[in-house]
């Protein structure tokens, strides 16, 4: 305040020399306007209009200046601008696609192969990571002292070294020793795993094998149903319907089998065959993605199993008491009172994990996987100059995964705590 | 009207409660009440024998949480040196009323002056009121973190730019007056719960406010730490502090109270003296709420 | 008839069985079938897998030597790591030089121990060095251009001194922003909150090797010609901008602990926010959300190996750099090993102290 009139007294003095009749004027307004501007500062309900009002200003005026410098460095460059390399011939192979790709595809084509070797790494992972996991985090309570000594070993060990260096590790260390092709480990004659990769059989799918898959899924429909009316028996009569889990198999075998042999199809096997320095057909798994896929696997394993103890460790001691002195059997007691209990604590930080991993994929560029980061953000970006564009859409496909996964959280958690109440 | 609060309100509990009081409640004997309460205003002003100026002037007072309306009509004037105790069922508004004062909630309509200060959307005048206003919660609200001299000198040498030496004379003075000078170097999670309110008394004293407000002071303290901080409540009455106190010890209303007032559903129901308010109340819902209160 | 004589009955031993090192082997070793056999699993895994790489890393380990060929192939192959020692830790820094990151190393080890033991004094005072000027001190130190202190470009720094440096000045500089974003979040003006929400939720979202990439080639970019950034500098600012996303969600816990009373309190008492938030909120939700920040701090320290990606030569990059080395091929598992154990022990060291913490804490409430 006092500063505010010191700068009118100034100002005033100024204006005098040089020109009387318009300093009245000005003299007046100066002070009342800072006057004014001081009101509405101390204002409880102005100040944080000033407030967030100066904030947004400055980034407005930040996000011109670093657009505008951009602009200019890109044009100095020569470096075009725009999303018409999208449609531009790539030129460049991919070592693994999921969708027919060849130098001749675009690059907006190399994006999608990249975004889907993403998701294809992510999915695989976690569904190994969830099972290696959930596997570790319970020999970790288990009573036997060596194998809780064990998990906790196996914990301890690998969330405490990079990631990265465990990838590079499976890549350069262990799978790199693996044999060549002719000296390959087989296993039944069927799968073979050397220097290149792994090598599966591929079934084909003819068109007689059609009937037979669609039966499969009927079965599997008919006997959830079966449960479900099974369950519905108990609950309302207390009796069950005698030899349930007999019929539950009949029935999931049962019908699948009979199709197969009324339609007489016959599943051929696309075999692996060693050719030259390596194996053709199948399905080959190649090493970049089984170090990947291990190196995620036992790394998130590693904070699964964390995530699984903190969650049963969570149930009080009293909830199985309690459940025990009901009369419940052990099995019962683990299925009706603990998991729904720690389930409940256990997802959201392994949403987390999950969503960890999905990210931690993008490591994949280290050893040459080609996920979105190596192919789109690598290559692509190296060959058309477009940083912007180009590491712009791979933040977008990131954070929409990220993004989507923590919607669905929060609206689980929010039903989790409404059902608490 | 706009208050620099820092902690956001938790509206969902209060609009709860609002049905369950609905439901509870008889209105009608409420509504016939409140004629009689007007009266009751002039009366006071006549019987009570203490200095007649005003410290603080409350008219119209409304206040919403979303769309319940806690708060209804309220007009209360408390003179300098007075002591008033409010009284009331859970939800009926009586820890809100004294809240807006100190504007740690804002209220939508109605005018409050505090010492001639008008409470309005001006930070200059929030700041002024709150240094005038001492208040006593009911978890006491100590800072864990500072020692117990400190956490009386802080507001004195930041908000009052007292020097730390004066800040820290003072303190101790009125940390002999609630009897716990040898603690001062203590942290509240050493001292017991009627300590640590004792404590928030001298912490408040220390800007040497005009007005005392207390929020169910006793609530949240076991049975034989009430009296110790009861004591303190009385002494500080006795040396002529103005003081507004939401509790629940009639005892203490009856030996301190200048006068009582009986809140529900938002409204003063009824204001009287001690002596008038528990041996003839007007409304019946008082009649009810003193019957549950005194009677256990 | 009553006998009103108490006989007191003298406490017996227990059964052999019940007590001791029996008892502890039955209940935890042989409890039940499952259990025995899990028992005997493992013991055989561990005999037939401990005594070969007992033998590989020790027994027939070759320690020095100056190439692959002095190595036996029976055993690992240490030389490769002895010899490349300096080169592990200092990067490329040059020789006659090193004691300068050993003055930083030796300062880093005053300071943690200075911290961490519990009859130090003056603990707020070397904290402040530490969080203030340690990383300027530290930069100074190591980039010298001053009188007496040879300029040593960035390119040269490497090692476990780099991937010390990175993650250190990572986190330092990212704790005020993130503070800041914390409380930005939870504050009661709505775009000021979805901005630092939008920024969090950005970073938290995408990987950090994304955000490297940018840093290193979109920054270039978004600065005025004349003024250029070293790489070091950028992966900094990239590791910067991720970490105060993360650091704003620990110190955000924090805030959320501490109870409505305190804000109250200090409302009443007539201080204003950033007195309220300086002296009474921050200073216990700092406390609150210490074991939180070593945890990120403890990713960071990982994440740093990212740095290997842009070019960076860090203790990992280095390493792998090294076993590229045509005099020193096929050494890749000692020198993963090696690095796996250096992280490792920075790593679990960290995590144990942070747990110490958390029990210090549920204690002390």
């Amino acid at each position: 305040m006092r500063a505010f009139s010191l700068l009118a007294k100034i100002k005033k003095g100024r204006y005098v020399v040089t020109d009387p009749k318009h300093v009245s004027h000005k003299a007046n307004s100066t002070p009342r306007f800072l006057r004014e501007l001081l009101r509405l500062w101390r204002d409880a309900s102005f100040r944080p209009l000033i407030m967030q009002g100066t904030v947004v200003l400055i980034i407005v005026m930040l996000a011109i200046w670093v657009i505008s410098n951009t602009m200019h460095n890109l044009e100095h460059r020569g470096i075009s601008t725009g999303f018409d390399f999208l449609s531009q011939e790539a030129g460049f192979g991919i070592i693994q696609s999921l969708v027919e790709y060849d130098e001749s595809h675009s690059y907006g084509r190399t994006f999608v192969v990249g975004m889907l070797n993403t998701l294809l790494v992510s999915g695989l992972g976690i569904f190994f990571a969830t099972i290696l996991g959930f596997l570790v985090g319970i020999a970790r309570l288990s009573s036997n002292w060596l194998l809780a000594r064990l998990a906790s070993v196996f914990i301890e060990t690998f969330r405490n070294i990079p990631l990265l260096l465990q990838i590079l590790f499976w890549y350069f260390s262990v799978l790199a020793a693996l044999p060549h092709p002719r000296q390959s480990y087989a296993l039944w004659d069927s799968i073979f795993l050397n220097l290149r990769g792994l090598f599966l059989h591929k079934p084909i799918i003819e068109q007689g094998l059609l009937p037979v898959m669609v039966s499969v899924l009927v079965a599997i429909g008919l006997t959830l149903l079966f449960r479900l009316k099974n369950r519905m028996r108990r609950l309302d009569t207390g009796k069950p319907i005698p030899g349930a889990s007999l019929w539950m198999t009949a029935l999931l075998l049962g019908i699948p089998a009979v199709v197969w042999g009324l339609s007489g199809a016959t599943l051929t096997l696309d075999t692996p065959v060693l050719k030259g320095f390596n194996f053709r057909g199948g399905i080959a798994i190649i090493p970049e993605l089984g170090a990947l896929l291990l190196a995620l696997t036992i790394y998130t394993a590693a904070f699964i199993a964390e995530v699984v103890r903190a969650g049963i460790e969570s149930v009080q001691k009293g909830q199985k008491e309690a459940a025990a002195s009901l009369g419940l059997k052990p099995g019962k007691v683990l299925s009706l009172v603990v998991i729904p209990q720690a389930m409940r604590v256990i997802i959201p930080p392994l949403t987390n994990q999950y969503l960890n991993l999905a990210k931690n994929s993008s490591l994949a560029t280290a050893i040459g996987y080609p996920d979105l980061v190596s192919v789109f953000a690598g290559t692509t970006l190296n060959q058309t100059g477009q940083a912007v564009e180009v590491i712009a859409m791979t933040m977008a496909v990131y954070l929409t995964i990220s993004l989507t996964v923590s919607l669905l959280m929060n609206t689980y958690n929010k039903r989790m705590a409404l059902i608490e109440r | 009207m706009a208050c620099q609060s820092t902690a956001s309100d938790s509206n969902n509990n209060y609009i709860k409660g609002a049905n369950l009081m609905d439901e509870l409640l008889d209105r009608s004997a409420i509504k016939d009440s409140i004629k009689k309460d007007e009266q009751a205003e002039v009366d006071i002003q006549h019987e009570s024998g203490i200095d007649q100026s005003t410290l603080i002037e409350i008219s119209g007072l409304n206040k919403w949480y979303g769309q319940f309306h806690v708060l209804r009509d309220i007009n209360l004037n408390v003179s300098k040196g007075e002591k008033i105790v409010i009284c009331g069922p859970s939800g009926s508004g009586k820890s809100t009323l004294i809240r807006c004062i100190n504007c740690l909630e804002e209220h939508q309509e109605g005018s409050i002056v505090v010492d001639g200060t008008r409470l309005t959307n001006d930070l200059k005048n929030i700041e002024t009121i709150r240094r005038e206003v001492g208040m006593v919660f009911q978890q006491f609200n100590l800072f864990p973190h500072l020692t117990i001299l400190e956490n009386c000198t802080l507001a004195p040498i930041w908000v009052r730019k007292q020097s730390r030496k004066d800040a820290e004379k003072v303190a101790m003075e009125y940390l002999e007056r609630v009897r716990i000078p040898d603690q001062a170097n203590k942290y509240p999670g050493q001292l017991s719960g009627g300590q640590q309110q004792r404590v928030a008394i001298a912490r408040s004293l220390c800007m040497n406010p005009e007005v005392m407000l207390f929020d169910e002071p006793t609530s949240a303290l076991d049975p034989e730490m009430i009296k110790e901080v009861l004591d303190v409540m009385i002494e500080l009455a006795q040396e002529g502090m103005t003081m507004l106190c939401v509790t629940h010890e009639m005892g203490f209303a009856r030996t301190v109270a200048d006068r009582v007032i009986f809140m529900d559903e938002g409204q003063i129901i009824e204001q009287a003296p001690p002596e008038a308010f528990f041996s003839n109340p007007r409304s019946d819902r008082t009649r009810k709420f003193l019957g549950q209160v005194l009677n256990h | 008839m009553m006998n009103h004589e108490l006989k007191m009955i003298p406490a017996r031993e227990p059964p052999v069985m019940a007590v001791g090192v029996l008892a502890w082997i039955r209940n935890n070793l042989f409890a039940s079938t499952l259990s025995i056999v899990a028992t005997l699993l493992i013991v055989y895994g561990l005999f037939l897998s401990i005594p070969p790489l007992v033998q590989w890393a020790l027994v027939d380990a070759t320690w020095f030597g100056a190439d692959s060929n002095a190595c036996n192939r029976e055993g690992a192959c240490w030389a490769f790591v002895t010899a490349r020692l300096d080169q592990f830790i200092y990067g490329f820094y040059p020789a006659e030089h090193q004691w300068r990151p050993n003055l930083f190393f030796a300062q880093l080890a005053v300071l943690v121990l200075w911290l961490s033991l519990k009859w130090t004094p003056g603990k707020q005072w070397v904290l402040g060095y530490s969080l203030l000027l340690m990383p300027f001190v530290s930069w100074f130190l190591l980039y010298g251009d001053l009188p007496g202190l040879e300029k040593v470009e960035t390119h040269q720094w490497g090692g476990l001194m780099l991937t010390l440096l990175l993650a250190l000045c990572g986190m330092i500089a990212s704790l005020p922003f993130g503070v800041l974003l914390a409380l930005g979040r939870r504050s009661n003006m709505p775009v000021i909150r979805s901005l630092c929400t939008a920024y969090i939720e950005l970073w938290r979202g995408v990987p950090l090797i994304t955000v490297l990439f940018m840093a290193s080639v979109m920054l270039p970019l978004f600065v005025p010609e004349e003024v250029v950034f070293d790489k070091l500098l950028r992966a900094l600012i990239g590791i910067i901008l991720f970490q105060s996303a993360y650091m704003a969600e620990v110190v955000r816990g924090g805030l959320q602990a501490i109870p409505k009373g305190q804000f109250e309190a200090f409302n009443s008492l007539g201080l204003s926010y950033w007195q309220g938030m300086i002296m009474i909120i921050l200073p216990q939700a700092m406390r609150l959300v210490i074991p939180g920040v070593v945890n990120t701090f403890i990713a960071l320290f990982k994440d740093t190996s990212l740095v290997l990606v842009i070019g960076l030569f860090d203790l990992l990059a280095i390493i792998q750099a090294g076993l590229n080395d045509p005099a020193w091929l096929g050494n890749s598992v000692e020198g993963y090993l090696f690095a796996g154990f250096v992280f490792w022990i920075f790593c679990y060291g960290m995590s144990k102290y942070s747990q110490r913490l958390e029990q210090q804490l549920h204690q002390g409430r």
